[in-house]
């Protein structure tokens, strides 16, 4: 049984299939749709049309890169509040033709420089989060590697969210908490298991509603599994009316948490 | 922006629960100390003054004491006071820490809310509390503003919102993550029902505060020098390796940048708070 720091470790491994991968192996005809319309085009976030069994749908992944160089174009991927921007443009056009939205997450975070603050990297999350709540198509997102932060949940508004065996999703790194908490970065360790963010803590939580096997790295076996399942949701979503969906997604969210909200017994109420 | 404001920050402001107001203990009456230009201040003067020195930096307040000069007097009706939370990740000194905050803001968790009267206009409010945990957002921070925003989309009401937070509160882990997609998801709803939302601004707003509900204000303003940003500055000179231009993450850049609608002062925030609300008041609003 690996512990929280080495699934995190093994999440962020560069020998880890990246989003890229999953999309050309799980859609047909993938054609790469760049830019926000704004600014720029995010290199760091990838998306675009294919198709999944002869339906059109949107796909969009933040992708790391699969070598130093792709790495670097990527920006490690961590996308830019552009990104963001780009990811939801394909996704108002998802809604208007009627596409299911597709996402894979596998970022450390969003970016954290000069320009993302003078682009508004809150903003740009923040109206993702929004708009995902009520965009009238299905979503789902699907965490591939790491799972960082609000970098993560802009793309994480979903109907079901799914997470693969080794993947992670937390509010903040291991690293980062320690250091903040204890002043050393070195208790990551503690971190990891303290913040929950394994996949399988993830679904306990009912935080993802599949961890998906990761046949020891055997990518064929987890694209075959994924075949299934992407399947299964598709029927299940399409047979539903897009309000029932709605309600469904904002449901999922607003009861994350709550059962460990509690309520201060008044001594009136007692006497009563 | 003079260049003391810019070099007065200590490093790691919001993860050591905030620069706040300092008191002197050398005399006998406790003395508040602006932290920009050390003036001292008799608690009642500054009060009086709406803790805004004479250099012109906005301290920080409670929020008790922001509704008390936010709301007309006696107007405000706490919702939700009852709720509080527990440690649902087992998370390492969160029991205490939650103790201590209790002890020291005197407040259940990091956000109160309520309903008011603004100058005669009736509204939803939650203001949070930066000396619980530097506002951070946890679950029962979560739950509170979802259900403020639901009771105001059911009762027809403006929502005023004051914010202060370091962000998702990392003890309640992915938990906290979530509160931002559900009060984002309960501002949509409220939003698309026609209902007005005005979100103020304050010393600091950051995080997961400000990649949510603080940034999706029909009108956001602010309070002058507030810094208000996603990542923290300490974090972005990490990554960039370059010295932060001046200014950078006040409200004032945010402004400059598009972010902002107006930057207001402290004195004139409950006019222009009231003045919008009436701005807004009928017509097609829910």
């Amino acid at each position: 049984m690996k512990t929280a720091y080495e699934r995190v470790k093994e999440a962020r491994s560069v020998e880890r299939p990246t989003g890229q991968d999953f999309i050309t192996g799980l859609f047909k005809g993938f054609i790469e749709l760049h830019g926000d319309r704004r600014f720029s085009d995010d290199t760091a976030m990838l998306g675009g049309l294919a198709k999944w069994k002869g339906q059109a749908v949107t796909v969009l992944t933040t992708e790391k890169g699969k070598d130093t160089k792709e790495r670097i174009y990527r920006n490690f991927g961590a996308p830019n509040p552009e990104g963001y921007r780009k990811a939801l443009r394909l996704m108002k056009q998802a809604e208007k033709f009627g596409r299911p939205v597709i996402c894979f997450v596998d970022t450390s975070g969003a970016y954290c420089g000069i320009g993302a603050e003078e682009r508004g990297q809150g903003q740009a999350i923040a109206e993702n989060l929004m708009e995902m709540m009520t965009l009238r198509t299905p979503i789902l997102t699907i965490l591939i590697g790491e799972g960082g932060s609000g970098g993560a949940l802009a793309l994480g508004v979903a109907d079901e969210v799914w997470i693969l065996e080794n993947a992670v999703y937390s509010v903040i790194s291991p690293e980062g908490c320690a250091s903040i908490l204890w002043k050393d970065a070195a208790k990551a360790d503690e971190a990891a298991k303290s913040l929950h963010l394994t996949a399988e803590d993830v679904k306990e939580l009912h935080v993802a509603e599949k961890v998906i096997p990761e046949y020891d790295g055997n990518f064929n076996a987890i694209l075959e599994e994924l075949r299934g399942q992407i399947e299964q949701w598709m029927n299940k979503v399409t047979s539903c009316t897009i309000e029932e969906l709605l309600e469904k997604r904002y449901a999922r969210f607003r009861a994350i948490g709550s059962e460990y909200v509690k309520e201060i017994v008044s001594s009136q109420e007692d006497d009563r | 922006m003079s260049l003391p404001m810019i070099f007065r920050k200590s490093k790691n402001e919001l993860e050591k629960g905030g620069r706040s107001m300092s008191v002197d203990v050398s005399r006998e009456v406790p003395m508040v100390k602006c932290p920009v230009c050390t003036r001292s201040y008799i608690p009642d003067d500054i009060r009086k003054e709406k803790y805004v020195c004479a250099c012109g930096h906005h301290m920080r307040m409670s929020a008790r004491q922001r509704i008390d000069f936010l709301a007309d007097k006696d107007s405000f009706t706490e919702l939700y006071a009852d709720l509080f939370g527990s440690d649902p990740l087992q998370f390492p000194g969160y029991r205490e820490k939650l103790e201590q905050s209790r002890n020291k803001s005197e407040e259940q968790e990091g956000v109160i809310c309520g309903t008011a009267d603004i100058l005669r206009q009736p509204c939803a409010v939650f203001v949070m509390e930066s000396q619980f945990m530097m506002g951070s957002m946890g679950t029962v921070v979560g739950e509170k503003l979802t259900r403020l925003f639901e009771y105001a989309m059911e009762h027809h009401l403006p929502v005023v919102g004051c914010t202060v937070s370091g962000g998702a509160r990392m003890q309640e882990g992915i938990l906290s993550l979530m509160q931002m997609a559900k009060v984002s998801g309960a501002v949509k709803r409220y939003s698309d029902a026609g209902g007005f939302y005005l979100t103020i601004l304050t010393d600091p707003t950051t995080g997961g505060v400000t990649a949510s509900f603080a940034m999706e204000g029909d009108i956001i303003i602010s309070e002058p020098g507030a810094t208000i940003g996603f990542a923290g500055a300490r974090v972005i000179e990490q990554t960039v390796r370059k010295k932060l231009p001046a200014g950078f993450q006040k409200a004032e850049f945010l402004m400059e940048h598009g972010f902002i609608d107006k930057i207001v002062p402290r004195s004139k925030l409950k006019n222009v708070t009231a003045h919008l609300l009436a701005l807004h008041a009928g017509g097609t609003a829910i």
